[in-house]
């Protein structure tokens, strides 16, 4: 293999494990938003809060690290469903923008919170992969990016299999087109709100611990890369699960082809060109399909 | 009025407010008995989607809330009750516009209507019976709802309220914007389920359509019933045929600037 293509591949394999992380919070905004109208900005939040949860389950109380990561989203679906059963459920039929403001304020509430019992330390993660590698074909790949690209692929699976198959996914999306007519058929709009709140914050802390395993480790600011993932959603389309899942595909691959391509293409560009790709991305793309790639035309924008 | 014992549906004086200030039913009181249909006449605004609002639970979502009276269900209080009770208990509603999940395949459709049930021995049996009495979506289950025509739509609307195997059938306007003959099918198949056995509440504009096949109608204006009687004595009233069917009480044309129908309704609500 040239080396052209050797550098090539590993910068795509590397923006399919970045784009995997993206598609996870992509897919929890557009759960929460396709069911209940509203944009969650707490997102970023909840996935700090997985990671920390995550890194305590597997440092303080030694867990297996597959367990961690179990116990770690599903205190985070805890925190979600509670968290929109204690706040969110007052706001049922009140403005999306009341309802959006709450969620940032959420958001602005997690992070001291977190500083306050880990500490703005970077923190290691103990896991299993570390800085492992593999070599394939004459390619390196990192064992934790193949984790993250499988266990994304895994649970992407799962969610898709559930929201189209199973009762409570024809229920969830019952209530996201219809919301009065599936009250109707005596579909729980309460428990539709509340699972949808569960899974996204689940998706979130599932990102943020394998985030939190990888180079970077783990520190208060690992809420950030919930923004980009916020474009990975609107350029997907807002109420479209597989457009969340491309979007994020398509926003890590640019992301990181940019990085990779820093020196030969954008060295005019200043060295953190590629932190703006997934922007220019967004705009480019709402420019031309202004419902995002997959999204449906009517979809109300706020 | 029916004796409390054989009616299925008992409504008594409602009151519902919209937003804590409009009053759009002032005490309505309205009996369904037992396996009888019952038409629910009025002119836009005079409350008749309020009260199915107000029977099925769904109020909330509209800033509605009973300020007054009771709604009972098979000798069950079920007032303010939340719609997945009401479902349960026994109650299902066609909506007005037909309300289907538009993006979903009809079979998908259906079985939301049976979301609250679970025995699945049972959603099959409806399932099989709904798919019997519409051919039409027999032939088509796998295809998007949202492409189907408005009479189908119409007849999937009324098989995913039959998926909930309801004893009370509650429907909003199911000929509107519907061709006469469809309006001729929607017909036979509410006698046709009523024949089987459940109790059916029918709100419409079309009032010949719903006199026809009516035991018993209720005539609401602004808010609360000024008539209740056989649907034959409806049919053959003079005011009745003239507001509600269109036809001039003595044959011959007359201009709106001679009709004094505000006395007439006056005479009514006293």
């Amino acid at each position: 293999m040239s080396p052209e293509l050797t550098a090539f591949l590993t910068n795509c394999f590397a923006g399919l494990a970045l784009g995997s992380t993206y598609a996870l919070v992509a897919l929890g905004f557009v759960v929460i938003y396709k069911s209940t109208g509203v944009i969650n900005f707490a997102q970023g939040g909840l996935l700090a809060l997985g990671a920390y949860l995550g890194y305590t389950f597997s440092e303080n109380l030694a867990l297996a690290f597959g367990l961690s990561i179990l116990f770690a989203c599903l205190a985070a679906a805890f925190v979600g469903a509670g968290f929109e059963r204690i706040v969110l459920r007052r706001m049922v039929g009140q403005p999306p923008f009341a309802v959006i403001m709450i969620t940032i304020g959420l958001l602005f509430i997690i992070e001291p919170v977190l500083t306050a019992v880990w500490g703005f330390d970077n923190l290691q993660v103990p896991n299993p992969w570390n800085i492992q590698t593999v070599e394939a074909g004459g390619l390196v790949f990192g064992v934790r990016d193949l984790w993250t690209i499988g266990i994304t692929i895994a649970v992407v699976t799962a969610f898709f299999l559930f929201f189209r198959f199973s009762g409570f996914g024809l229920a969830m999306r019952a209530t996201a087109f219809d919301p009065e007519a599936a009250l109707a058929q005596g579909i729980s709009a309460k428990k539709v709100y509340a699972v949808s709140w569960a899974i996204a914050a689940a998706l979130a802390a599932l990102a943020g611990i394998t985030l939190a395993a990888g180079p970077g480790g783990l520190s208060p600011s690992i809420g950030f890369i919930a923004l980009a993932a916020f474009p990975a959603m609107i350029l997907g389309g807002m109420d479209s699960p597989a457009g969340a899942v491309l979007g994020g595909i398509v926003i890590g691959l640019a992301e990181a082809l940019t990085r990779g391509y820093q020196d030969q293409l954008f060295s005019w560009a200043g060295d953190n060109v590629s932190i703006i790709v997934p922007y220019l991305l967004m705009i480019v793309i709402l420019l031309i399909r202004p419902y995002g790639l997959l999204g449906t035309k009517d979809v109300r924008r706020i | 009025m029916v004796a409390a014992g054989e009616s299925i549906l008992s409504v008594s004086n409602l009151e519902v407010v919209y937003d804590d200030v409009v009053l759009v039913l002032r005490g309505l009181s309205l009996t369904v008995p037992t396996a009888g249909v019952v038409a629910l006449l009025g002119a836009n605004g005079a409350g008749k989607t309020t009260l199915l609002r107000a029977v099925t639970g769904l109020l909330h979502s509209h800033r509605g809330r009973i300020t007054k009276g009771t709604v009972q269900f098979d000798g069950r209080d079920i007032t303010g009750a939340d719609p997945a009770r009401v479902v349960r208990l026994g109650i299902a509603q066609v909506m007005e516009g037909r309300r289907i999940f538009a993006e979903m395949t009809i079979d998908e459709n259906l079985r939301a209507g049976a979301h609250t049930r679970r025995s699945r021995a049972e959603v099959r049996e409806s399932y099989a019976r709904v798919l019997d009495l519409f051919p039409v979506l027999a032939s088509r289950r796998r295809s998007t709802a949202g492409y189907l025509s408005g009479g189908e739509q119409q007849m999937l609307a009324i098989g995913r309220a039959l998926m909930a195997a309801p004893r009370l059938l509650l429907l909003d306007e199911p000929s509107l914007g519907l061709a006469p003959k469809l309006v001729e099918q929607v017909r036979d198949i509410i006698r046709h389920i009523n024949e089987q056995g459940t109790s059916v509440l029918l709100v419409e504009q079309n009032a010949m359509m719903a006199l026809s096949i009516a035991d018993f109608g209720y005539v609401l204006e602004v808010g609360t019933v000024v008539r209740d009687d056989p649907a034959g004595d409806l049919l053959a009233d003079e005011d009745i045929r003239e507001f509600y069917l269109g036809a001039p009480a003595d044959g011959a044309q007359r201009s709106f600037a001679e009709v004094k129908s505000y006395r007439r309704k006056k005479r009514w609500s006293a």
